[in-house]
C-alpha cells in the first residue's frame, strides 16, 4: 500500500460566499504521481493551491480544517508559510518565468533562502537545469531573459526552478496545458523520472494524461470529492457512477 | 461608397486631425520660442552666470538658472522617489485590496490635483513658521511635495498592471512579501518607474510656481543647500517681465534651454527604457 505524505482533512475552501471544496479528507501517497480529476471549475486547483497556502493571495478567502504534510499542519497559525511553500514546488499552469536572466530565475530561489557562494550556484543552476533536461538548450545562454526562450522551454526552466529549492513535493497545476505536444511529453518524462524523490500531485483535465501518468486518482466533482484510490482501481472499477461516467465520457 | 465605408473614413480624418493638431502644437511652441530667442542664444548664455542684475542685465548667461534648476529638479525627483517607491510597493503587496489603500490613491489623485502654487503658499508658511529664508533646499522639499503624488500613482498603476502569476512565482518558491516587491516587482516594473521618474523631472523642472516663493532667485550659482537658487521657470518669467526687448529675447532663450533639457532627458529615458525592457515579462 501506499505511504501518506499529505493528509487532507476536513477542508473547506469559500471565495466570499462561494463553497469551492467542500468538505476533503484523502491521503496523498509519497513518491508517487497523484492526478486530481474532474470537470472544469470542479476545485481541482484550489485543492492544489491549498496544499501551499497560495490560496493566501485571493482576495476573500477562507479556509477551514487540516493540511498535514509531515504531520505539521500547514494551516497552523504559528505555521512558517515561507518553509511550507519551499516543501511544495509549484509549476502552473501557463510557464511564469521571473523578469530575470535564465540563470537568475533558478538561483532566485536558493539565494532567497541562504545561498550565497557563486560556486554552489553555479552547481545548483547546472543541475537543475540538466534535471529538467534544459540545460544543452540554453547552457551558451545562461545571462539571456528567460522570457526569450519558448513556451515549452519556459515550462521546463519553472520545473527546474522549482527544484532548486530541493522541495519534497511538485504541485502541477496542468502543467501541459500550454504546450505543444513535444514539450508536453519532455515534461511528463520528466515527472516519471521525478517521482522516484518528489511526491507529485498533478492536476489535469485530460484523462489519458492521468491514465498514462497517474499512480492514485482523486477525482472531484462540484466541489466534492467524489472517488479516489489507486489509479487502476479507479479507471477500470469506479465504485461511485458519476466516476464511471466521467471515465467514459458522458460528461466533462 | 456605401454608410459604414464612409462612417470609417470620416473618423479616421478626425483622429488624424486631433493627432495633427497636437503634433502642430508642440511644432508651433519650438518654432516661436526659438525664433524669439535666437537672437540672445550664444555659447555664454549657457557658460555664464548674468551680469547686471538677472532682472535688467543685458550681458552673460543664464548658467546660474541651468545649474539651478538641474540641482532642483534632481534632489526633488531623488526624494521624491525615495517617498514614492515604499508607497508603490507597500499599495501593491501588503495593502491588497483594502479600503485603506482605495483611500490612499484617492489621497495621492487629489494631491495631484492641487495647483503647485498652493504648495508654494503652503511650504511658505511653514518657512515664515520655523523662520527659514528661501533656498534650495526649501525648493527641493516643495517641488518633491508637489510631483511625487503623481510620481507614486505612476509606479502604482504599472504595477497594478503587472501580471498575478509573477507574485505566485515568487510566493511559491517560498519568498517574503519583501522579497517578491523588492527581487521581482521592481525588476518587472524598471521601465515604468522609469517613466514615471521623467514624468515628476519634467513637471519639476518646468515649474514656476511652486518655486517663486521657496527657492528665490539670484544671479549666482548656490554652493550649498541653503544657498537661494535660480531656475529657468523664473527666468524666463522674470525676464520676460522686463520692458527691454534685449532682455526679453533672453527670456525665449532661456526657454529653448528648457525645452531642450526636456528634450535630451525623455530621448535618453526612451533610449534606456529600451534596455531595462529585456528581462521584463509580458
Amino acid at each position: 500500500m501506499f505511504k501518506p505524505h499529505i493528509s487532507i482533512r476536513r477542508l473547506n475552501v469559500f471565495y466570499r460566499e462561494r463553497h469551492v471544496l467542500k468538505d476533503i479528507n484523502v491521503d496523498i501517497p509519497e513518491k508517487r504521481i497523484t492526478a486530481i480529476i474532474g470537470p472544469s471549475g470542479c476545485g481541482k486547483t484550489t485543492l492544489l493551491k491549498s496544499l501551499n497556502r497560495l490560496t493566501d493571495l485571493v482576495d476573500g478567502v477562507k479556509v477551514s480544517g487540516d493540511v498535514l504534510v509531515d504531520g505539521l499542519n500547514v494551516f497552523d497559525n504559528g505555521a512558517d508559510v515561507t518553509d511550507i511553500r519551499k516543501k511544495m514546488g509549484l509549476i502552473a499552469q501557463m510557464p511564469n518565468p521571473l523578469p530575470m536572466s535564465i540563470y537568475d530565475n533558478i538561483a532566485y530561489g536558493p539565494r532567497i533562502h541562504g545561498v550565497k557562494d557563486g560556486k554552489k550556484l553555479d552547481q545548483v543552476v547546472e543541475h537543475c537545469l540538466q534535471a529538467a533536461s534544459l540545460w544543452n538548450e540554453v547552457k551558451e545562454r545562461l545571462k539571456d531573459p528567460a522570457s526569450k526562450l519558448s513556451v515549452g522551454q519556459q515550462q521546463r526552466l519553472c520545473l527546474a526552478r522549482a527544484l532548486a529549492v530541493q522541495p519534497e513535493c511538485l504541485l502541477c497545476d496542468e502543467p501541459t496545458s500550454a504546450l505543444d505536444p513535444i514539450s508536453a511529453q519532455y515534461i511528463e518524462m520528466q515527472l516519471l523520472t521525478l517521482k522516484k524523490d518528489y511526491t507529485i500531485v498533478f492536476v489535469t483535465h485530460v484523462l489519458r494524461q492521468a491514465r498514462r501518468l497517474a499512480d492514485y486518482v482523486i477525482f472531484l466533482y462540484l466541489g466534492e470529492l467524489i472517488e479516489h484510490g489507486p489509479a487502476e482501481t479507479v479507471f477500470t472499477q469506479p465504485s461511485n457512477p458519476r466516476t464511471r461516467a466521467y471515465i467514459e465520457g458522458v460528461f466533462g | 461608397m456605401n454608410k459604414r465605408k464612409l462612417e470609417e473614413a470620416f473618423f479616421k480624418a478626425l483622429m488624424l486631425l486631433s493627432t495633427s493638431i497636437v503634433v502642430a502644437s508642440l511644432l508651433a511652441v519650438f518654432a516661436v520660442v526659438i525664433l524669439k530667442g535666437a537672437p540672445a542664444l550664444s555659447l555664454s548664455m549657457l557658460t555664464q552666470t548674468p551680469k547686471g542684475g538677472y532682472y535688467l542685465g543685458k550681458e552673460g548667461g543664464i548658467l546660474n538658472a541651468i545649474i539651478g534648476s538641474l540641482y532642483l529638479a534632481i534632489g526633488a525627483t531623488a526624494l521624491a522617489f525615495l517617498l514614492s517607491l515604499p508607497i508603490a510597493l507597500y499599495l501593491n503587496e501588503y495593502a491588497g485590496k483594502s479600503r485603506f489603500a482605495s483611500f490612499t490613491r484617492l489621497s495621492l489623485d487629489v494631491l495631484w490635483g492641487i495647483p503647485s502654487i498652493v504648495y508654494g503658499a503652503f511650504a511658505f508658511i511653514i518657512m515664515l513658521y520655523v523662520g527659514a529664508r528661501a533656498s534650495l533646499l526649501w525648493g527641493i522639499i516643495t517641488v518633491t511635495l508637489f510631483v511625487f503624488p503623481i510620481m507614486t500613482r505612476a509606479i502604482d498603476e504599472v504595477m497594478k498592471m503587472s501580471p498575478f502569476k509573477l507574485r505566485e512565482a515568487s510566493y511559491a518558491l517560498g519568498s517574503t512579501r519583501l522579497e517578491t516587491a523588492l527581487k521581482v516587482m521592481t525588476r518587472q516594473t524598471l521601465p515604468g518607474m522609469l517613466t514615471a521618474i521623467l514624468l515628476a523631472f519634467g513637471r519639476g523642472i518646468g515649474d514656476a510656481a511652486s518655486v517663486l516663493l521657496t527657492a528665490g532667485y539670484t544671479d549666482s550659482v548656490p554652493r550649498s543647500l541653503f544657498d537661494p537658487v535660480a531656475t529657468l521657470p523664473l527666468a524666463v518669467f522674470f525676464q520676460l517681465g522686463t520692458p527691454i526687448p534685449e532682455v526679453q529675447q533672453r527670456a525665449y532663450a532661456s526657454g529653448v534651454v528648457l525645452l531642450v533639457l526636456v528634450l535630451l532627458l525623455s530621448i535618453a529615458s526612451r533610449l534606456s527604457t529600451r534596455r531595462f525592457m529585456k528581462y521584463v515579462v509580458k
